[in-house]
């Protein structure tokens, strides 16, 4: 029940498993970064501006939030708050990924995690329900998800006057549908069952009450929190 | 002059969310795990999943959730994220534009 340490290697060969089994998540992130790079196209933003922002950011739902809020006199503390709000979800995301990275090298942990987004960790944490054990595979999902948000970000904000609403071809549904395959990959029986009850009903009730994406942090906070307080209820019991 | 005030936009996001990306590991990191926070932690990856997928879900209404309905069996059958994909984003367009559902 417990997370273990786990014992990890950090090899070419599992970047490269993470490249390769990151091409659907890539594929999604490009149409992403395409209708990202027409939207700071229409803003004040100029072109290398843009694709700056994508390489040194690299966070999709805080960049579409960044430029929806540029205005020629840039607000920039506002900006700044706004990312770190919607950004704090990460900070589950790295802690969950703990025992996958504890045994490496301090600077391998701070580059690979430089290339933590949500499918990649999702991915990652799929990958490792399944078995794997090469820390490298972040990297290289992550490296993978970088390069088609930066190179679609390009793409998008040179030639954005060329591509067309992408909700035509459904390419808006790829992400919830590659979150809800990555559900099912992190799946680890029925113990999962009670905290993912209790993470739909609070996310559910904290995007109708609370402004900003404070659902995803409440929503993974609260499930966690029942599944902790059930298996601990249940040792005393069966003391 | 704007230049700069984008560029300290840019540069200030990308410093916040670099520390958000490394802080859960950097936490963690210092202080001695207990049980209950590795069983906290054990919880994560499907509560925060699912938090991003059901409001958006909702969201977008019967065609979706639909699809999304789709797009779960066709997982559980492949295990496959690729074939999940591609089903989940045919199915949105059919029930969208043929059924007419939105």
């Amino acid at each position: 029940m417990a997370v273990s340490r786990d014992d990890v290697e950090f090899s070419p060969q599992g970047a490269i498993a993470g490249i390769s089994e990151s091409v659907p998540i890539a594929i999604g992130v490009f149409t992403y970064g395409l209708t990202f790079g027409v939207l700071a196209r229409q803003t004040a933003l100029s072109i290398p501006e843009a694709v700056l922002m994508s390489v040194l950011v690299f966070a999709a739902s805080a960049q579409f939030v960044a430029i929806d809020m540029w205005e020629s006199s840039v607000p920039v503390v506002p900006i700044i708050i706004t990312t770190a709000m919607i950004n704090l979800r990460h900070v589950l995301m790295g802690a969950s990924l703990y025992s996958w990275l504890e045994s490496l090298s301090r600077s391998r942990v701070w580059g690979t995690l430089f290339f933590l987004n949500d499918e990649s960790w999702g991915l990652t944490e799929r990958a490792r329900n399944q078995g794997h054990r090469d820390a490298a595979f972040l990297l290289g999902s992550g490296l993978l998800v970088f390069v088609a948000w930066v190179s679609a970000t390009a793409i998008g904000v040179t030639a954005g006057g060329l591509i067309t609403d992408p909700a035509r071809y459904g390419l808006d549904f790829a992400f919830l549908a590659v979150y809800v395959a990555l559900l099912v990959g992190v799946w680890d029986g029925r113990a999962d069952a009670l905290p993912i009850a209790v993470a739909a009903v609070v996310a559910v009730a904290c995007a109708a009450a609370l402004p900003g994406n404070w659902y995803i942090i409440l929503g993974g906070l609260l499930g966690s929190l029942a599944g902790v307080v059930r298996d601990h209820h249940l040792e005393w019991a069966g003391q | 002059m704007s230049t700069w005030a984008a560029l300290a936009a840019i540069l200030g996001m990308a410093v916040v969310t670099y520390l958000t990306r490394v802080g859960g590991f950097w936490l963690v990191d210092r202080v001695e795990l207990s049980e209950w926070a590795k069983s906290f932690l054990r919880y994560v990856p499907a509560a925060v999943l699912v938090s991003l997928i059901l409001p958006d879900l909702l969201e977008g209404g019967p065609a979706d959730i639909g699809a999304a309905g789709v797009t779960l069996v066709v997982a559980v059958r492949t295990g496959n994220i690729l074939y999940a994909m591609i089903a989940g984003i045919v199915t949105v367009v059919l029930f969208r534009r043929v059924v007419g559902l939105s």
